[in-house]
């Protein structure tokens, strides 16, 4: 019982600690990416070029909806493993493009995962526009 | 209750739950997964999926050095002693693991498939308590119209 009481106690310590490491650093925010990628590509992300790009194969296995959904406005399931993914438009999740770190780092991986290289900021911009686009 | 504890297999709970959790394993590798036990795989298996995250399993998981070094750290703790995990299994996958296979030889193959499993590497679509570490087989619930065979 003592044990269970003290595993108990571990778990909760660890939820808190856990919760407590997934708190975002709210830096950034969907419009600033927006912009952001924009500007980088000198011209302003299309909504209509960026769904067309988000539901596309671009001749690999997946495309982002594979795992993300489309629209993406409800839950995701990953391709290979199953795995709930939150929705990605930011008007049905408002964590999602809030922390540039998270942002960076699963543009650069999913990308990869879909392109075998990085998005340019064009296709960036008009994702964002596109996940912006989708309203409630 | 005890009997539970005395009849259980060499893999109670207590023992496939890492010591001590790491949030940041949580964060980084459950985003795409289940947190797996360190504990399913040697330590060797660890060293060698921690060096390719930018090609793990079909996807680009990369993450910072500073990340890798943390998490490595802690799976090299936690990794795997018991004798069943000594050997690293084929591409350091859990599920081709001997003790894995015989553990499951008895279902269909075609449960892999089945829509609410997709793969074998998604343990808690029938271990409902895979994240705690409890693969009991009474915690086990398969999906609908998936059977054991006799």
């Amino acid at each position: 019982m003592l044990n269970f009481i003290r595993k108990s106690m571990s778990l909760l310590l660890a939820c808190a600690v856990f919760f407590g490491a997934q708190a975002l650093a709210a830096d950034t925010s969907p419009a600033q990416q927006l912009s952001q990628w924009s500007t980088a590509a000198g011209k302003p992300g299309s909504a209509a070029q960026g769904q067309v790009f988000f539901n596309s194969k671009q001749g690999g296995q997946w495309s982002c909806a594979s795992c993300h959904g489309t629209p993406p406005t409800g839950d995701g399931k990953h391709a290979s493993t199953g795995k709930a993914i939150k929705p990605l438009a930011p008007a049905f999740n408002p964590q999602v493009f809030t922390d540039s770190a998270r942002v960076d780092k699963w543009f650069r991986r999913n990308c990869k995962d879909v392109l075998s290289r990085e998005c340019s900021a064009a296709e960036k911009a008009d994702v964002m526009a596109y996940l912006i686009s989708l309203k409630l | 209750m005890l009997a539970g504890v005395c009849i259980a297999p060499a893999w109670a709970d207590s023992s496939v739950q890492p010591r001590q959790a790491l949030p940041l394993y949580q964060q980084e590798c459950a985003a795409c997964h289940m947190a797996y036990q360190p504990g399913f795989l040697p330590a060797k298996s660890w060293v060698r999926i921690m060096g390719g995250l930018d090609k793990h399993y079909g996807s680009d998981a990369s993450l910072d050095a500073a990340t890798v070094q943390q998490i490595s750290r802690w799976l090299q703790l936690e990794a795997g002693t018991y004798k069943r995990v000594a050997e690293a299994p084929p591409e350091d996958r859990i599920t081709r693991s001997t003790w894995f296979v015989s553990k499951h030889r008895k279902l269909d193959p075609q449960v892999w498939k089945h829509t609410s499993v997709k793969s074998a590497a998604n343990c808690a679509a029938c271990h409902t308590g895979a994240d705690q570490g409890n693969f009991d087989d009474d915690a086990v619930k398969l999906p609908a119209g998936v059977r054991r065979r006799p």
